[in-house]
């Protein structure tokens, strides 16, 4: 790289080119641009492998799920919490005024519609990443019901937002899509 | 750096200056491969190799970080893990094949690079310590390549780490102890793979630092030459930098072709097809081989058949084998020709091309079943190989009349005497 | 005294060479190596060419369909393929709904645990999974098959001396043993004579046995050759499947190397002109 900049101020410099000089800078940057070409491949190698990008959707069956509950499963090697609501959690989540909310959503812009009691998150902390508390039975939930980051202190709501604590934004929700009543495919 | 015509490194910015009297950096490399590095104007593209086999180096150590990063150094997954970097990783395919034919591409250097010191006399005084370095570089190298074979853990790496450590077996009394401490146990496992991918990330780096110590012993006397003869003044001096950085420029780009169309076209062609099935400890490849750098090794290795008195001939075998490479740290001093360049001595240049023939037909040998007329012909073979070094050179150097010499590099070029010198 | 101390040690090594080789020749002469039925049986591979060779090779991807279903239909029952996973069957021309279809009507179940009662239990493959194999373990595969281990055939091409023409030629080799086969050569029971197998006799009962043992869907007549080209070439596909990638930035590497080293070649001569100048002038006035 250095080699070409040097090459190309030494054309600025004397105002014309001459052929000798034309062919060492020619060859001298075609050794650069070579370099550079190679150090793609060398880089893109850390880059997601094939394999890796496989497993990058899952179908996970729902059907045994009562309200109320939720389980933990993976995808791409992170957790993923699917809860299915009760009624009172979604009044709960509906009742915010989104404009108090440091992330401004409301429920039904996280959830499919039609299918509202299924809140489909990444159990992953805005904040620096940990596994938030109260998907698992018998965890603390947080001051909002939804689900509390220990790490910090994050507090979520029972539509996964961010309502108390570091975390600048709400628990993320993955591409997901109903294959029927029962088997949801996340990614 | 030890001529007085050497150009002075004189920087031209405030920056550079301020450089120079911090940390003189630049005047290193100036002084090194620069402007201010004279080097003799008849050099020959014989001393190319030296540049490449650095060049080969960088590869191998680039794409060896990087093949790091992907494989799995446990004899349960190794082979998977291989095949995981030719088939899912992003340009996998690309950089394995790289760097299983960087390392052939790098012995080819270094094989031309030691030919060209061993013809024109490179290792005779005042460069013993350069050519002792380049020594240690070539056993360094081997002992890499080596550790570097066993890690795809295929039948090929099993069998390869089993003999070459059973060759330590053959040692006396302290034999087999000596081969489980290599192994970490009673066969190639778990253990000795771990410890290879450990030592095979750790040499190259001393096979650099070896290398700058070589490049440094070079600047103390200069560059041999073609002729053999001293370096008299400036007049038998080009600067290194722009005249052998372009030299050196373009066969690295002819080198790349060569390497690049194996790598591509027929990236298996210098490897076995057996190291393509699984480590099995309970079957031995019907021919086992080294890799074609060891051949003639493995010839001489192959080529005693015969104990001598309480001497068996495995150990005579391992004992050849490394007496082979071990000569060349005697060379200077077994050669005491006073004259450096073959060009001028009439029988040498027979016995030499009478060497590198014989060098071939080894490893000819050494790459062939060990069946007759192979042994045969590699006990001959091996008998010159050792007489060339220890009987043929010795005595050469004093009963051999060497042709007159020129006067110097100019007159050797320009075919005229230097009366011109100022 | 270094060279005293070398020339003994050269006159030893070089001596006793030359000894051994006095010795061994005239073991060699009293009492020559026989030549062994391996040596005078044995073929070489048969001479077959497949579109994939070459520098400029690609693959056929309607013949590595074909390939694929004589693997399907006729190998996969002892072979496993474990290198290679469902969804790179999208790489020969399959599309997604079809490896899925593929994936989820395979043969042999893929292993995994019980989500729910943690015990071991199996599942129609994913198109992420690998092929799973036929036989649980080396063990299993011994004993279904009388001791002889079906390879894994994922790297076969490149895991045998003669590659993809040598599948061929094996698959295509099944012979009755010539009449001057020695008895000692003869194929024992569960064995079969194929001259292109190393030793001559292999456990693998002839697979192709008849013309039609599969149906192929593009008109392409099902011989025993066509079948055994067609899955010789699926078998280049499984061990090398970038082999058009590698070809194609090859060319490009290539060209471009050559032009980068024409240039560099030039820029060298252009530098050295002024010496090589004065050379020639000298040799002239002198």
């Amino acid at each position: 790289m250095a080699t070409v900049e040097t090459a190309e101020t030494a054309v600025a410099e004397e105002g014309g080119v001459r052929r000798r000089d034309f062919i060492n800078i020619a060859a001298v940057s075609f050794a650069g641009a070579g370099a550079v070409a190679t150090v793609i491949p060398l880089v893109n190698q850390m880059n997601p492998s094939a394999d890796v990008l496989a497993l990058s959707s899952i179908e996970v069956d729902i059907s045994a799920i009562e309200s109320g509950q939720s389980i933990k499963t993976s995808w791409r090697k992170q957790p993923i919490f699917i809860r299915n609501l009760t009624e009172k959690e979604i009044a709960e989540a509906n009742a915010v005024q989104t404009s108090e909310l440091r992330d401004p959503q409301t429920l039904a812009e996280r959830t499919t519609a039609g299918k509202e009691n299924w809140l489909i998150t990444l159990g992953v902390c805005t904040h620096l990443g940990c596994v938030p508390l109260g998907a698992a039975q018998g965890e603390i939930k947080g001051e909002y019901g939804g689900y509390f980051c220990p790490c910090h202190g994050s507090h979520y709501d029972t539509a996964a937002r961010i309502r108390k604590g570091p975390a600048p934004k709400n628990l993320e929700v993955p591409e997901h899509e109903f294959l029927s009543d029962t088997v949801v495919k996340i990614g | 750096m030890s001529f007085p015509w050497a150009k002075e490194y004189t920087p031209t910015t405030e920056f550079g200056q301020w450089m120079d009297k911090q940390l003189p950096l630049p005047r290193f490399v100036y002084n090194s491969v620069g402007a201010g590095y004279p080097a003799p104007r008849n050099l020959n593209y014989m001393w190319n190799f030296g540049s490449l086999a650095g060049l080969f180096l960088v590869v191998q150590i680039v794409t060896g970080i990087i093949l790091a990063m992907h494989y799995a150094a446990n004899s349960g997954i190794a082979f998977d893990s291989v095949e995981h970097i030719m088939r899912d990783v992003n340009s996998g395919w690309m950089i394995r094949y790289a760097h299983a034919n960087g390392a052939s591409f790098f012995f080819i250097a270094i094989y031309l690079h030691i030919g060209r010191g061993l013809f024109y006399g490179s290792y005779k005084a005042p460069r013993e310590m350069l050519w002792l370095l380049g020594v240690v570089i070539y056993l360094l190298a081997m002992a890499t390549a080596f550790m570097g074979y066993v890690l795809p853990w295929g039948q090929m790496s099993f069998w390869g780490a089993k003999v070459i450590t059973g060759l330590f077996e053959a040692i006396p009394l302290v034999g087999k102890p000596i081969q489980e401490l290599l192994l970490g146990g009673f066969a190639p496992d778990n253990a000795a793979l771990n410890r290879f991918f450990s030592l095979h990330y750790l040499l190259p780096f001393v096979i650099v630092g070896v290398v700058i110590m070589h490049i440094w012993a070079l600047h103390i006397p200069g560059s041999n030459n073609p002729t053999g003869v001293d370096v008299k003044g400036p007049q038998d001096t080009v600067p290194f930098h722009p005249y052998y950085t372009a030299k050196d420029g373009w066969t690295i780009g002819l080198a790349l072709i060569f390497f690049t169309a194996l790598m591509f076209f027929l990236p298996n062609a210098l490897g076995h097809a057996d190291n393509y099935i699984p480590a099995n400890p309970l079957s031995t490849p019907a021919h086992i081989v080294p890799e074609w750098y060891f051949w003639p090794w493995y010839a001489i290795l192959r080529a005693f058949t015969f104990d001598f008195l309480f001497i068996p001939a495995k150990l005579l075998g391992v004992l050849a084998m490394f007496s082979a490479i071990l000569v060349w740290f005697f060379l200077p001093w077994l050669d005491k020709s006073p004259v450096r360049s073959g060009k001028f001595r009439p029988k040498f240049k027979i016995f030499f091309g009478i060497l590198v023939i014989d060098v071939l037909i080894l490893g000819y040998c050494g790459g062939a079943p060990a069946e007759e007329p192979f042994v045969m012909i590699s006990q001959l073979a091996a008998a010159y190989y050792f007489a060339h070094f220890l009987i043929i050179l010795p005595l050469l150097s004093s009963l051999e009349k060497p042709e007159p010499l020129p006067n110097s590099i100019t007159e050797s070029v320009t075919g005229k005497p230097l009366k011109t010198a100022s | 005294m270094v060279r005293i101390i070398g020339i003994l040690i050269g006159l030893f090594f070089s001596g006793w060479l030359l000894v051994s080789f006095g010795m061994g020749a005239k073991e060699y002469i009293t009492n020559p190596p026989a030549e062994t039925a391996e040596h005078e049986f044995h073929r070489e591979a048969k001479d077959i060419s497949f579109t994939s060779d070459g520098p400029l090779g690609k693959f056929d991807r309607q013949q590595l369909q074909r390939g694929f279903q004589v693997f399907k239909e006729v190998c996969s029952a002892c072979h496993s393929l474990r290198h290679v996973a469902f969804r790179n069957l999208e790489e020969i021309g399959y599309n997604e709904d079809e490896v899925k279809a593929i994936a989820a009507n395979w043969a042999i179940q893929t292993p995994d645990i019980d989500p729910a009662t943690g015990e071991m239990s199996s599942r129609p493959p994913l198109p992420a999974d690998k092929f799973p194999k036929p036989f649980a373990n080396n063990v299993a595969a011994g004993a279904a098959n009388n001791n002889a281990i079906p390879p894994d055939l994922s790297l076969i091409t490149k895991a045998r001396e003669g590659g993809a023409p040598y599948v061929y030629s094996l698959l295509t080799g099944y012979m009755d043993p010539p009449a001057n086969l020695p008895d000692a050569n003869q194929p024992g029971p569960g064995l079969h004579y194929n001259p292109y197998f190393a030793n001559l006799n292999l456990a693998m009962a002839p697979p192709l046995a008849a013309d039609d043992m599969v149906s192929y869907s593009d008109e392409t007549k099902a011989t025993i050759e066509q079948m055994a080209e067609d899955v010789s070439a699926f078998l280049i596909w499984t061990a090398e499947p970038k082999l058009e990638a590698r070809h194609q930035t090859g060319w490009a590497v290539l060209a471009f190397l050559l032009i980068a080293t024409i240039l560099a070649y030039l820029s060298y001569r252009t530098i050295w002109a002024d010496v090589k100048a004065e050379k020639k002038k000298k040799t002239a006035d002198a």
